[in-house]
């Protein structure tokens, strides 16, 4: 669960070597506390996806530190070993597509990543299940992704970020492709997830209509964050 | 643990089952292949069987009757009897032609057979399954059914008129041709018979040469005449053993004092599996050899295909913790599942074709086996650089940027 949330600090990412390297990152701090919803935004090239791949570990930094809950997961070159394990266990995923798995149907969608870390079959089906109750799409547990509206499709793809209850969400415009009223739903929905399950969520996106709703924003520009405080407007 | 790699085939079971039956009719000409070859040695076996013989006395230094034209003089089964260890000697002609019946012609290998009785002179066909055994020296045949051949038919070999008198199965020769048997006197002529006009001229011919129509010696033209009309010779002689000697032993007496060529059952088995089947073999062999790569191909186009398609998919199942070996698993089970497929469907295809092929196809189970495990390892090898490009896939590209 939530523990200390997830800090960043002196996070620094260079691609290439030489004269011909780049520097993405060059000074990213940032802390999420648990059951918090922050909104990270800049222009395109300013880092953002490297940033949201050294998160989600699929990338590494070349220097700084990062802590998830009490964990130190990177400092300076170290790291920790099973990365796979970490992705799949304390960190969750949101894309701006949902990416559902087009041949499991909803419940095995969820279900997929606790059978992943060794949850029995029935017991993994039934965490899912609370969850797609919790996120109201149970109905549509045994429906394929195909059958499934787009804001159905968003929020079974919240649920799969949700089930192995992460400390940490890393949603990459996952409002993007739907109109105002169902991307409203979904941030309505990240922040009720955050706070019942005491998860920090980072919410990269562009979109204009919801960046107003972000208590605290972190701006990223040539690869340097810079925090301030958003409007924090209520979400429904 | 759900399985993807069964929920995926579920999915898309249209796409898995129209690819499957695709190469499962590849499988089945495959199968039909290695049938046509086991065909082939079970009718060089059959023949031999069918033949009753333990010896097959032929010209010397030939591989005849059957690889190799034989002549064998026709009076030679007499000296044979005389040998210890001989308990019946019979002639035997074998031709391979044409036999008409009215319009139609039909492949068929004449074999011309001593009088005799079945089951005791070698050469008979050993049962009928319909009218009866030859019991005229001249005009009757009995024909396997395989010539299509029915009771009472009317066929022409060569100038003369057989009737059919009865109707044996499985009587065929080492190509597969289905036999047709008739009298030996008249098997020899079939063989040597020519036209009136060639007939006339060769008796202008030896009438004309003063050297064969001497006016001093009476008798001789018309010997000469009658010699060059006759033929007294046959293919081989099959000799049956009396029980408690040794083949070997008995081929080597016959050979020591006959000096004729003679073979027994290995041997000859040798020559027909050997010799005469052994470049079909190879044909065949090359055959399924391109199948198999063929086959190959197909199943790793369509694995590779599935693979590319689902690459995003792949992208989040490494994002979100998938262990590559799982993935793996799902790609080798998919394509292990289509090879399941491809054999259920060519054995089936192959079994309810093989009897409308022209030639016996001989389906057994060891080929289906064999076939089985060696398309399952072909779609192990092809689904490789699937899974290649699968665990090549890079976590990140499942998020955006």
């Amino acid at each position: 669960m939530g523990g200390k949330g997830i800090r960043i600090e002196g996070l620094r990412k260079r691609y290439g070597k030489g004269d011909t390297a780049v520097d993405a990152l060059k000074d990213v701090n940032m802390h999420v506390a648990p059951g918090e919803v922050v909104g990270l935004i800049g222009p395109s090239g300013s880092g953002k996806s490297t940033l949201l791949k050294s998160l989600g570990a699929v990338i590494d930094p070349t220097a700084g530190r990062m802590t998830l809950g009490d964990e130190v997961i990177y400092d300076d070159g170290w790291k920790v070993r099973d990365l796979r394990a970490l992705r799949r266990d304390r960190i969750g995923f949101v894309f701006q597509a949902p990416y559902l798995i087009p041949f499991l149907d909803v419940t095995d969608n969820v279900a997929l990543l606790p059978m992943l870390a060794g949850l029995p079959n029935a017991a993994a089906r039934e965490r899912a299940l609370e969850l797609l109750t919790a996120l109201d799409v149970q109905h549509r547990a045994r429906a394929m992704p195909s059958q499934l509206s787009g804001g159905e499709q968003q929020r079974v793809a919240i649920a799969r970020g949700l089930v192995n209850r992460p400390p940490v969400i890393l949603a990459d415009e996952p409002t993007a492709p739907l109109d105002s009223s169902r991307a409203m739903t979904v941030i309505r929905i990240l922040n009720d997830m955050a706070r019942q399950f005491e998860t920090a969520i980072i919410v990269v996106t562009h979109d204009e209509k919801i960046i107003p709703t972000f208590r605290r924003i972190y701006h990223i520009r040539d690869g340097v964050t810079h925090e301030e405080a958003g409007e924090g407007r209520p979400v429904g | 643990m759900i399985s993807l790699a069964g929920r995926d085939i579920l999915h898309g079971w249209g796409k898995f089952v129209f690819t499957g039956i695709g190469l499962g009719l590849l499988i089945g000409v495959t199968l039909v292949m290695a049938g046509v070859y086991r065909g082939m040695v079970a009718d060089g076996r059959a023949l031999l069987d069918n033949s009753g013989a333990d010896l097959w006395v032929v010209q010397r230094d030939t591989l005849g009757p059957y690889a190799e034209s034989s002549s064998v003089n026709d009076d030679a089964y007499r000296g044979l009897l005389t040998l210890p260890g001989v308990a019946q000697a019979a002639n035997a002609t074998y031709l391979t032609m044409q036999v008409r019946r009215d319009h139609v012609d039909v492949r068929a290998m004449v074999v011309g057979i001593a009088a005799g009785r079945p089951g005791h002179t070698p050469g008979w066909p050993p049962q009928l399954v319909a009218g009866r055994h030859l019991a005229r020296g001249h005009y009757e045949a009995v024909a396997d059914v395989a010539t299509g051949f029915r009771l009472g038919d009317r066929l022409t070999i060569r100038r003369n008129h057989y009737t059919v008198v009865g109707l044996t199965l499985r009587m065929v020769s080492s190509s597969g041709d289905p036999m047709v048997f008739i009298p030996l006197k008249d098997a020899q002529e079939a063989q040597f018979l020519k036209d009136n006009d060639a007939i006339l001229q060769s008796r202008r011919r030896t009438e004309a040469n003063p050297a064969l129509n001497r006016p001093g010696v009476p008798g001789l033209l018309d010997a000469l005449l009658e010699s060059q009309s006759t033929n007294p010779y046959v293919n081989a002689v099959l000799v049956r053993l009396q029980p408690g000697h040794a083949p070997d032993e008995v081929a080597d007496t016959i050979r020591r004092w006959k000096r004729l060529t003679v073979y027994t059952r290995a041997q000859m088995e040798g020559i027909l599996v050997g010799k005469l089947i052994a470049t079909s073999a190879r044909q065949i062999g090359m055959f399924l050899v391109i199948l198999a790569m063929v086959s190959a191909a197909i199943v790793a186009f369509i694995i590779y295909t599935l693979t590319l398609d689902k690459i995003r998919e792949i992208a989040v199942l490494k994002l979100i913790g998938t262990r590559n070996r799982t993935i793996a698993a799902m790609i080798l089970q998919q394509a292990l599942a289509l090879g399941l497929i491809g054999f259920v469907v060519g054995k089936i295809a192959a079994t309810f074709s093989a009897p409308y092929f022209p030639k016996y196809v001989l389906l057994v189970p060891q080929d289906s086996i064999t076939g089985f495990l060696a398309l399952q390892a072909i779609c192990v090898l092809a689904s490789l650089v699937a899974i290649r490009v699968a665990l090549k896939v890079d976590p990140a590209e499942a998020i955006g940027g």
